[in-house]
């Protein structure tokens, strides 16, 4: 096992002062929504971790998320959490290829075993392991035989938390989640299509820092922290929902202005994620900011849920054609009620008998 | 893995929906087109009055009540109108609703604010509570009311409880949750409609204008 | 033939039409149209409430007439009308209604309640529970030409007396006049001086007129009873009668169900329009003044105040017409509250009068007409309608007011008041 130099160390290399340290360390505190008197404890925490083996693995995926963490914001401190972990295998980062990537994941599993994390972007095909292949073996088995020895996965993207995008219906290569594979090791979910950076950073760190424990996820397995209230309730632009003021289109006035985005099918409402306050790039913006409604990408099955441009109150089915074919049957079980109806009066008429003032008396 | 509460959101924005519009659409037609087949004798009595003309305006008339009527009965007064108000405005006005109203029917028109919505919801509710106080408390009532209209009278009180509880998070409600709620007791609302006396929505016009036509025919007000 | 409950059924069920559907469809059951009903305003007892009468009706459009009542059937829910449930209805249906219409005209969703009752009654007589008072009164209209027998003896002394006194002609089955004049059975019993009051006002006026010996009688208790074929038979005998002497038209007298009967059901009831007009007396006295042809002089200073008929009024379109009229002759007139469209029946209408059982509540529920004559401080009540003017007499005596307020016939006051 090769020397892991600890993280003030790395911190020192990369010209980051111990105050710069103990200040991200509470600035991730907060992120993590800890009480601020555990910033020691990360800091400790972090100073005298040694860096574990990260293996990450790439099934189904489109890059998407490795492209978000790699843009994780500053002061390149994030950058310095990759250089705190050992990322042993990551196909699209790692220097190595062909067999001597793979060699070196095998190596990080044999002199990790048990200790490792393993982290998962994209989703595993089931109907044909052909599907997607890495040197010439099976997402599944490859996921199967890396968790085996993991202390943890962590499972980044709405790919890997929840089938994502392969997933979406038809779903033609039977894409499923990590969690529906691998049931006997803890799995973090960071869903997102890509999670917010600093989310998978901060996620990771306080995995490191204060143990998978301290890490409280939701009944989807997300990190209540960052997944416990919806876009909706955060948003800048709620008091226009309020008002009652909605943009009708991209380019309307109510677009321009800024209004609630509602009606252009925004999922805020329904979308547990941080996005309207972390936010993007250096907490410079998020979806709505830009003009755009939220998709609802940390939710599972997002692509299905109706359109993404459908207003979340408006239904999703195939009621034009039920609605036509109800008017239809209605139509036709209205006239035939309506017959009978008329035939029971007509049985009624033809039934009766005229009477005078003496037949409207009892036999007694 | 999946979340079991967009699920059920999901399912009653589709199949849910489906289903109730459905039966709404098709027992209503059925309600009224039996009414309208099954049809009248031609009234042969040479008209002193206007008969369709009466017959129409009192569709709109008999919605104010006669001199002296709102202080026999000022619960039932009173509790109609701002519940039938209350839960028109927010029914009609909130912006969720005009886009699903748009996306049905392709017409739409300006939103109210949520406090008005809000108020409306309340009041609503309010007043419903109080016609249920006097399903109780008064005697003709109380003699009058069977299971159908209490059955009504909660499926009409529900879709403004749930709705309100979904949009202000009350008792840290799960936003999802109590938006599928939310339309799942507006689709209950829906499915009742043709078998209960909520029909009366359609059908009060149908005998608003009998009533009218019988009594303009006479020369005589109704 | 006797009365059956299947008989009783048929009738019901050949009764069942849109409108009815309609209503039933669309009953909210909120109540509001036992605030419009004397018997229930009066007594405070919810079995009255005007809807709850139509319970059976209701459940027979329920189970007969519609799609989903016929699927509940089906599943063993249905809920057949029994013999007993019609007994039991008739208290209500015939004792506690007067047909007045006040909860038709309150009813929010439109129900024309009244109108329902009246089919509900066409059951229940076939079925053998009309009051044994209208039937009896009906067996008497149908052997002998009117309710309380044949009345053409005494009216014939009437001409006499009058043509002696007046010196005026009464014509009797006189062809090619403008009008037949036909009384009800209250007006040639008790009321009789109208005869006189309207022969002198038409010479005035220049109205020719004849009674006819084939029908004298207006009254109709067939659509009181609830039978189409009684009420058909009697107003056909009237309408023979005019058609024989070639009239312009028919006088409707001072009766509020004769002028429901002829006027709005006959033509229904013998399934063709007339080739003449009906009138009724006081829309005629009212275009005869308009057209200057009815002049008054003097007036009547005593506190006056008028009583409308519910089935001249409300449900008769008759307004305007009678307050016209009084105000030529009434110095000192004033209305009760709801008076006109909103006003409150004597509490006798609808055949109620005749039925002995319900003489205890029917003078019960007077007591609101009572309470507003008193309020208004009326010295006299006129009307322009002969039963109800019997029935506000007797209920004033029972209360014993009679001699406080005294009630007349507007024809009889216009006549008192005629410029000769």
């Amino acid at each position: 096992m090769t020397h892991k130099p600890m993280l003030p160390e790395l911190m020192k290399a990369h010209g980051v002062s111990r105050r710069g340290f103990l200040k991200y360390c509470a600035t991730l505190t907060s992120a993590l929504a800890l009480p601020p008197a555990l910033a020691p404890k990360i800091a400790y925490a972090l100073e005298s971790a040694a860096r574990p083996s990260v293996i990450w693995l790439s099934f189904q995926e489109c890059t998407g998320c490795t492209e978000a963490i790699t843009r994780s914001h500053a002061p390149t401190i994030e950058d310095l959490i990759f250089n705190a972990i050992s990322l042993d295998y990551h196909h699209t980062l790692q220097a190595a290829s062909g067999h001597a990537a793979e060699e070196a994941r095998k190596a990080a599993m044999e002199a990790n075993y048990g200790n490792y994390l393993v982290i998962v972007d994209g989703s595993i095909p089931l109907d044909n392991p052909a599907y997607s292949c890495i040197a010439g073996v099976s997402n599944l088995d490859m996921l199967k035989e890396t968790a085996a020895g993991a202390a943890a996965i962590v499972a980044v993207g709405t790919c890997a938390a929840f089938g994502g995008i392969p997933h979406a219906n038809p779903n033609p290569t039977g894409a499923v989640a990590v969690s529906d594979i691998i049931t006997d090791k803890p799995i973090i979910n960071i869903p997102g299509c890509p999670p917010i950076p600093i989310v998978m950073t901060s996620v990771i760190a306080q995995f490191l820092a204060l143990g998978l424990d301290s890490i409280e996820v939701d009944e989807l397995g997300r990190p209540k922290a960052f997944f416990g209230e919806t876009i909706h309730d955060r948003c800048y632009r709620r008091p226009f929902y309020d008002k009652g003021k909605f943009a009708e289109g991209f380019d309307d006035e109510g677009a321009r202005q800024g209004w609630c985005l509602y009606k252009l099918g925004c999922k805020g409402p329904t979308t547990k994620s941080v996005c309207a306050t972390v936010k993007w790039n250096d907490g410079t913006s998020f979806p709505i900011q830009a003009g755009h409604p939220c998709l609802g990408c940390t939710e599972p099955d997002f692509w299905d849920n109706g359109g993404f441009y459908k207003p979340l109150s408006t239904p999703a089915g195939n009621y034009r054609q039920w609605g036509l074919g109800a008017l239809a049957g209605g139509a036709a079980l209205g006239i035939a009620g309506g017959a009978a109806a008329r035939a029971t009066k007509a049985r009624a008429k033809s039934a009766h008998e005229d009477v005078n003032p003496h037949d409207l008396e009892r036999d007694t | 893995m999946n979340n079991p509460y967009f699920d059920l959101l999901m399912w009653a924005r589709t199949t849910g929906f489906d289903i109730a519009l459905t039966i709404l659409i098709a027992g209503l037609l059925l309600r009224v087109l039996e009414i309208a087949v099954l049809g009248r004798k031609r009234d042969l009595a040479a008209p002193k009055g206007n008969p369709v003309a009466q017959g129409f305006r009192t569709v709109f008339t008999r919605s104010v009540p006669r001199k002296g009527q709102l202080k026999v009965a000022p619960v039932t007064y009173v509790g109609g109108y701002v519940f039938h108000l209350g839960f028109a405005i927010a029914f009609l006005f909130l912006g969720a609703h005009i886009a699903l109203i748009d996306d049905l029917i392709g017409i739409q028109w300006p939103e109210a604010n949520k406090a008005l919505i809000e108020t409306a919801a309340a009041l609503a509710v309010v007043a419903g509570i109080a016609l249920g106080w006097t399903r109780i408390a008064n005697p003709v009532r109380r003699a009058l009311t069977g299971f159908d209209d209490w059955l009504v009278l909660a499926l009409s009180l529900l879709p403004l409880v749930t709705g309100y509880i979904a949009v202000n998070r009350l008792f840290g409600a799960d936003q999802t949750l109590w938006m599928a709620l939310h339309i799942l007791s507006a689709e209950a609302l829906m499915v009742a409609f043709p078998f209960t006396k909520l029909t009366h929505a359609v059908t009060f016009m149908m005998a608003r204008y009998y009533n009218g036509s019988i009594q303009g025919r006479k020369g005589a007000e109704s | 033939m006797t009365a059956t409950l299947e008989r009783g059924l048929n009738a019901l069920r050949e009764q069942i039409d849109a409108p009815v559907a309609s209503f039933f469809s669309s009953c909210v059951s909120c109540g509001l149209c036992a605030e419009a009903c004397l018997f229930y305003t009066e007594t405070g007892d919810p079995k009255y409430t005007p809807i709850h009468k139509l319970d059976l009706m209701r459940r027979m459009w329920r189970d007969e007439y519609t799609l989903m009542g016929r699927v509940r059937s089906l599943l063993g829910l249905g809920q057949p009308i029994t013999d007993a449930e019609l007994a039991s209805f008739e208290e209500l249906v015939y004792d506690s209604c007067t047909m007045c219409g006040r909860c038709t005209l309150v009813c929010p969703v439109g129900n024309d309640i009244t109108m329902m009752v009246r089919k509900m009654r066409e059951g229940m007589s076939a079925a053998g529970y009309g009051p044994e008072e209208m039937v009896g009164a009906a067996q008497r209209h149908w052997d002998k030409g009117g309710p309380m027998g044949d009345l053409w003896k005494a009216l014939g002394a009437h001409i006499a007396r009058i043509e002696k006194t007046t010196g005026l002609t009464i014509n009797v089955d006189k062809e090619g006049v403008d009008y037949l004049v036909i009384l009800s059975a209250q007006e040639v019993a008790e009321f009789n001086d109208v005869i006189e009051a309207m022969a002198r006002i038409f010479d005035k006026a220049g109205v020719t007129w004849t009674f006819s010996t084939e029908a004298l009688e207006a009254t109709n208790v067939g659509i009181q009873l609830g039978s189409t074929d009684i009420a058909r038979e009697l107003v056909g005998r009237v309408v023979n009668a005019a058609e024989k002497l070639k009239v312009k038209g028919i006088i409707s007298p001072e009766c509020g169900h004769a002028y429901q009967a002829l006027r709005w059901e006959g033509p229904n009831l013998i399934g063709r329009t007339y080739p003449f007009e009906v009138v009724h007396i006081i829309e005629l006295l009212d275009r005869l003044a308009s057209q200057g042809k009815l002049k008054t002089k003097g007036k009547d200073t005593t506190k006056i105040t008028f009583h409308d008929p519910c089935q001249i009024n409300r449900r008769g379109g008759i307004n305007k017409e009678p307050r016209r009229l009084l105000n030529m002759v009434a110095d000192n007139f004033v209305e009760t509250e709801d008076a006109g469209t909103m006003n409150w029946c004597c509490g006798g209408g609808g055949g109620v009068g005749s039925n002995e059982s319900a003489t205890e509540i029917r003078l019960k529920a007077f007591g609101h007409k009572k309470r507003q004559f008193e309020d208004v401080g009326a010295e006299k009540v006129v009307t322009m309608c002969a039963y109800c003017h019997h029935i506000l007499e007797e209920s004033l005596e029972h209360y014993e007011l009679d001699e406080k307020i005294e009630v007349q016939g507007l024809t009889e006051l216009m006549a008192e008041y005629l410029d000769d």
